[in-house]
Order: structure tokens, then sequence, then C-alpha cells
């Protein structure tokens, strides 16, 4: 028996019920008294923090019997068609347990956070609405038993991304900023879908333990069917965690308020893909070709997206730009078939981006306030009109600096270790193909330039002399307690985060590492580890702390904030710098190569041939016409005269009498 | 004995009847043509009669009952649409177009 039954682990379907009530509670609340602030922050904070403190609890009942199996709980059948039967079923172990405490806790702080930065909108109940439904759907997609319900969970957010960044709807560019982010994802989740069916139709089942039992002896490793499998999964975690070539709804979805791009994009929906990956380890590790795949595709991104980051004006595209990186990052370590590493960057990354990104939220909303007392329409998210910030926000300014040293990769920040754990597997895989060499010294690229661009954000925010404007520089001022406590919190996360999965040659080493082993050993063992010797293991650790240190001391030695002018009075980019700015035009390349042409054909020829022509044309229009047309020659029949009908019935009466006497 | 005689002249009868309805235009010769196939059927029954029973016989009763019913009503309805179009003439009457 289950040592975890019984106990306080029982009551895990509790954790997705209640912020799922608070939904329920908040969009009532946002129809009948959307004023009632008191109330709504209650209710939508509360939840979380509870299921926060439940998640907790159950964790500490995890720890205490750390050899557990995953303890799996039916709730009720969902779907029986013949061989297909998928239950309800909640699966907690080790791996859905620290998601779901990174989901509730990083969550209750940018809930925290938010009902700070909403205050004064209009549509607070609706926001709160929101912001517990994807709660609720992130913990389904974490601790969902079978791909099904998985999926659920995956959509669920993904509707939850949609509406959170079209918050502010009546403006046409956020509507369709949520838009792109839908139908990007729809991608994605078509390659999910077929996963799904593959799955099904090779192993005859669902659920994630029965797969990674069955999956080892019904494929060979590097099978066609198991590479498909992976392969499709892997378009499916591209969509939702933004990797090449599906990360552009990412940037575009900063159109939502920013509490949102903190815990939906960057905290956890975008980290949904590493998930799946860490939890579909079986699968990854017996298609060699895939794990490639994602390991190469990961550090493509990261390199990419952060050289497009070192050009960015708008505070929250770097951040971005960021997050698409460092999910690249997650992306190398789960492809590396270092899974605790990249759960491990995954957890450190929520706290820092998460700070990182709230940080910006206080920024943008002293910003927005200074602006709106002298009623400046300027771009309150310019990093052009900002400046010297950190006089006046320096609560802001201090958690702000130690998230941006933890992104880069100075120890002993949470960030150093995640990331350098990350490129050391990748390095370790070398011998087996040198494309991981070349992982490496992507990621390694990524790294000098994470740390430049995060530098860069620093300098023209926080440093040098304000550019506000003189009349706004008298209305900035530090966000009040209830947002900079939330990034105090994160930043002491940040600090000591990393504790949790030190370097082996520290005391109590990789302790997330062993907790994990139960959920990703099969596919670790399937994958091989390779070990590196403890002199490379140094070597490693010392270029990548060289690394993080060059690009802050490039950014802080080349980039004179003092020399930049506001966003209004700036010159064009010229040359790189400007293919840099304008993201490499990937948008544009899109546009022209896949967007005009896929509504090309289907205006020309699916709408106006196929549905106006065919079908419209042929099919009910046609059938109209020969209905008529034949009526037409039966009312001519109809002439109303006596003789006619006579005629026509003594033929009719020959006639039969010629069939009768024949 | 005359059976073949009475059949011949029963045919003939019927076809001038139908010729007739045919052809005429007049609703008062129509309707005496119709009542010329009746009796041509009456004759084929009557004829028949002799050989097969007296259910012809009785069936000929019935026809004549409704001849005349018929005639009553027919004459009624002709009467009626002279009253209301001045004609007899069934090409002048079309109400029946669709």
């Amino acid at each position: 028996m289950n040592p975890l039954q019984g106990t306080l682990a029982d009551k895990v379907g509790l954790l997705i019920l209640l912020p799922f009530l608070g939904f329920l509670v908040n969009g009532t609340l946002a129809f009948v008294r959307p004023r009632a602030k008191g109330v709504i922050t209650a209710v939508g904070v509360g939840s979380v923090a509870i299921a926060f403190a439940l998640a907790a609890g159950i964790f500490g009942k995890m720890l205490g019997s750390p050899d557990a199996p995953p303890l799996v709980k039916t709730l009720w059948p969902w779907i029986s068609a013949d061989l297909l039967r998928i239950d309800v079923a909640l699966q907690l172990d080790h791996l859905s347990i620290i998601m779901a405490l990174v989901i509730t806790g990083v969550g209750s702080l940018i809930h925290v956070f938010s009902a700070a930065y909403m205050g004064e909108d209009p549509g607070y109940a609706r926001y709160f609405a929101y912001l517990n439904l994807f709660v609720a759907f992130m913990l389904v997609l974490v601790l969902g038993a079978s791909f099904p319900v998985l999926f659920v969970g995956w959509e669920g957010v993904g509707l939850c991304s949609y509406l959170l960044i079209g918050f502010w709807f009546t403006d046409a560019q956020n509507a369709a900023a949520g838009l792109k982010a839908f139908l990007v994802n729809r991608i994605g989740d078509a390659g999910f879908l077929v996963a799904m069916f593959l799955i099904f139709k090779h192993l005859g089942t669902l659920d994630f333990i029965a797969v990674s039992r069955l999956a080892p002896t019904a494929f060979h490793s590097g099978d066609a069917a198991v590479t498909a499998i992976a392969l499709l999964l892997f378009l499916g975690c591209a969509g939702k965690s933004a990797q090449i070539p599906l990360y552009i709804w990412l940037p575009d979805a900063m159109a939502g308020p920013t509490p949102v791009s903190a815990l939906i994009h960057a905290a956890t929906m975008v980290t949904a893909g590493v998930f799946l990956v860490a939890r579909t380890n079986v699968l990854f590790a017996l298609a060699p070709m895939a794990q490639s795949v994602v390991a190469v595709v990961g550090a493509g991104t990261a390199l990419f997206a952060a050289t497009i980051g070192l050009k960015q004006w708008d505070i929250k595209k770097v951040l971005a730009y960021s997050t698409v990186s460092q999910l690249g990052y997650m992306f190398i370590g789960v492809g590396a078939s270092a899974y605790a590493a990249g759960i491990f960057h995954l957890v450190t990354h929520a706290f820092f981006k998460a700070l990182l990104f709230l940080g910006s939220g206080s920024v943008i909303h002293a910003m927005h306030g200074a602006y709106h007392h002298t009623h400046n329409h300027a771009d309150a998210q310019d990093m052009r009109n900002m400046g010297g910030l950190k006089q006046y926000l320096p609560t802001t300014f201090a958690t702000m600096w130690i998230a941006t040293l933890a992104i880069s990769g100075i120890p002993p920040l949470s960030g150093f270790f995640s990331k350098d754990e990350i490129l050391a597997s990748a390095f370790a895989r070398g011998p087996g193909g040198t494309v991981w060499y070349v992982v490496w010294a992507m990621g390694s690229i990524a790294a000098l330039l994470t740390a430049f661009y995060m530098t860069r954000l620093m300098l023209y925010t926080f440093h040098g002399p304000n550019r506000t404007g003189d009349a706004e520089t008298a209305h900035l001022h530090e966000s009040p307690g209830m947002m900079t406590t939330p990034l105090i919190v994160l930043a002491v996360l940040t600090v000591i985060g990393g504790a949790i999965n030190l370097p082996e040659f520290m005391p109590s080493a990789g302790w997330l590492h062993r907790w994990l082993e139960p959920v990703v050993e099969a596919g670790s063992r399937i994958a091989g580890t390779p070990e590196l010797p403890r002199g490379t293991t140094f070597g490693l650790l010392a270029l990548a702390v060289a690394i993080a240190i060059a690009g802050i001391w490039l950014a802080w030695s080349r980039l004179k904030p003092a020399a930049l002018v506001p966003a209004a009075q700036s010159p064009e980019e010229v040359g790189f710098a400007r293919v840099l700015y304008e993201k490499y035009n990937i948008d544009e390349l899109y546009d022209a190569a896949i967007v005009r042409p896929l509504l090309w054909i289907s205006r020309n020829l699916l709408w106006k041939t196929v549905d106006a022509g065919i079908i419209d044309g042929g099919g009910v229009n046609g059938t109209a016409f020969l209905a008529r047309t034949v009526g037409w020659l039966g009312t001519r029949l109809q002439t109303g005269r006596v003789g006619t009908y006579v005629v026509l019935f003594v033929i009719g009466v020959l006639a039969i009498l010629g069939a009768l006497t024949r | 004995m005359f059976l073949a005689p009475s059949l011949v002249i029963s045919a003939i009868l019927f076809t001038i009847g139908v010729v007739g309805v045919l052809l005429r235009r007049n609703a008062i010769v129509i309707f005496i043509c119709v009542e010329l196939m009746l009796n041509a059927v009456n004759l084929t029954f009557i004829a028949l009669s002799r050989q097969l029973g007296l259910d012809g016989q009785v069936f000929v009763f019935f026809v004549m009952t409704v001849a005349a019913a018929e005639a009553a009503v027919g004459l009624a309805i002709i009467i009626a649409l002279y009253r209301h179009r001045d004609t007899v003439n069934l090409d002048d009457i079309n109400l029946l177009r669709g």
C-alpha cells in the first residue's frame, strides 16, 4: 500500500478545486459586484495561497516517505470506449509536487502583487477570475495522470493565456496579440494530438505510468514510431514553450498586464513544454534523434532570442526574449537527458524571471503613474524614457539587480547553478556526437549575451540621468508595499534557490536530482548519463563565471546611459542593430511566407472556389435550381383546361390497359 | 348469341363517347358523351350477364343510379357555370390552372 494513502496527499484534488472555486466566485462577482474589491482580493489571493499551503503540506508528507511510488488518485471515469479507457485521475509524484509548489508559490506572490498593480482597473474581478482559472488549469496540467487530462490543462492554460493577453481587449492590438498566441499554439497542439493518437495506437494506453512501463519493451531505441511520437510531442512543447519556429507569440503576449507576463509567460505556463518532456522522458530517451532535435532547437532558440534581446527598447520585450532564450536552456537540459537540470532551471527561472517581470511591472507602474499625472502619452515601457530610476524605486532597483545577476549566472545565485548544470550536461554528451559541443557552445554564447542584455536593461532603466521628463520626475515613486513585498520574497528565493541542487562537490549536493530520480530514472537509464571528470566540471564552472562577468563588464563599459535620449528623439538604428531591433523580421517573413499564402488559399480556393463555388453553387443552389426546373416543367402540364386533363387521363388509362393486357 | 355484336356496338359507343369528350368543347355535349360511355358499359354488362350470371345486371342498376345522380349534379354545375360566365365552352374556362 502506498504510504501516502490516507494522508494529506489524498486531498490532492483540493489543490485544483480551490483556485477553481476562486474562479467561480470571482467570475460571478465580475458580473454582480465588480466593485467589491475586498472580497475579490480575499478570494483571488486567498484561494491560491491556501492551495500553496496545502501543496506545502503534501510536500512535507512526501518528504517523510521519499520512496513512495506515485499516488494516482482516480476521481471519476471520463471516457470509456472499447479499448480506450480514460479516467480523470491525478498523479502525485516527485515531479508534479515540485511543479505544484512553484505554481502555487510563485502564483501566490504574483496574485498579491496583482492586487496592488491592478487595483485601479475596472476589470479587477474579471482579472482575478482569469488568474485563478489559470492556476487551476495549470495544476490540472502538472497533476494529470494521463495525456488527455494533461491536455485539458494544456488547453485550459492556453485559453487563460489568450484571455489575459487580450485583457485590455478594447485595444485591437492587444486582442490581435491574444489571437496570435492562440493560433500559433494550435499548430503545436495539433502535433501533441497526433502524438497522443500514435501513443495509443502503439501502446494502447495513455496513462503516464503505463506508457513509461510499456514503451521500453514496445519500442526499440530509435524506432521510427517512437521518434515520430517524440518529435510531435516536441512540436506541442515548441508551441507552448515558445521555441523556434513557434516562439513568435510570446513577445506579443506582453500586451497583457505585467503580472500576467510574470505568472503565465515566464514562470509557469511556458515551462509546460519542459515539464512535458520530463514527464515523458522514457519516450524521448528512446528516440536519440528527437533528443538531439530538442537540444539543438533549444540551443538555437537560446542564442537567437538572446541576440534579439540585445536591441529591444521595450523593457517587457527584453524580458520576453530573455524568457524565450531561457526556455531554450531548459530544452537543452531535457534534450541532454538531464531532466533534473531542466526542471532545476525551470524552478530557478520561475523565481528570478517572475522577479524581473514583477520588477518591470513596478517600474511601469511608476512610469505610468507619472505620465498619467502630467497627461503625457509617451511610452511608459520604453527604456529610453526611463533612466536613473534607482533613486525613485530603490527596492525594485535592488531586487532586480539580484535577479539580473542570477540570470547572468553569477555565483552563488540560483541561476548560476541551474544554467551551469545544463551546459555541463550538454558538454558531457560531447563524446557521443559533435552536435553536443555545438549545443554547449551556442548555450555559452547565449549566456554571454544574456549577461549583456540584462545589464543593458538595468543600466538604461535605473542608472544614468533620468529621461522621463522634467514635469514627470516629481511623480516617480516606489510602488506600495503590496508590490515590493513579493519582490523581496522572490529575491530571497532567487538567492537561495540554487541550494536545492548544488553541484556534486558541495555538501548536500544534488537534492533535486535525487528527489526527481524516481520520475526520470527510466529515461536516464535508457539514454545514459555520462559523467564529467571533476577537473572538467570545475573548468566549466570557472568558464561560466568568466562568461557571466565578461557579459556584465562588456555592457557596463560599452553602454553609456548618459548618452541616451528619450524615445521621441532617438535616431533610427542602422545596420545589424536595425536587423536585431526589427527581430530579424521574422514576423514579416512568416506573414509573407505563411500567413498571406494561407489567407490567399483560404479566400480564393477554399472560400470562393470550394465553399462559394462548389458547395454553395453546386450543392445548395444547384439542388434548388433542379427542384425549381422540374417544378416548372410540372406546372406547364397544369393548363387549367379540362381538355388537357382528359387527354392525359385517357393516355394514362390506355397505358395501364396496355400494360395489363400485354 | 348476340354477344359479339353487342360487344362491338358497346365498343363503338364507348369510343364515340371518348372521342366526343376529347374533341368537343361544349360542356353539355361532353356531358352527354360521358353518359354515352356509361351506357356503353351498361350494354357490355347486359351482354355478358347472359353467360356469367345476374351480377352484371345488378351493376347496371347501380350505374344507372349513379348516372342519374351525376346528371342532376353535373347539370346543376353547368347551369351555375353558365350564370357566372355566360358560356359553357370549356376552352374559355381554366380556373384549375396551376
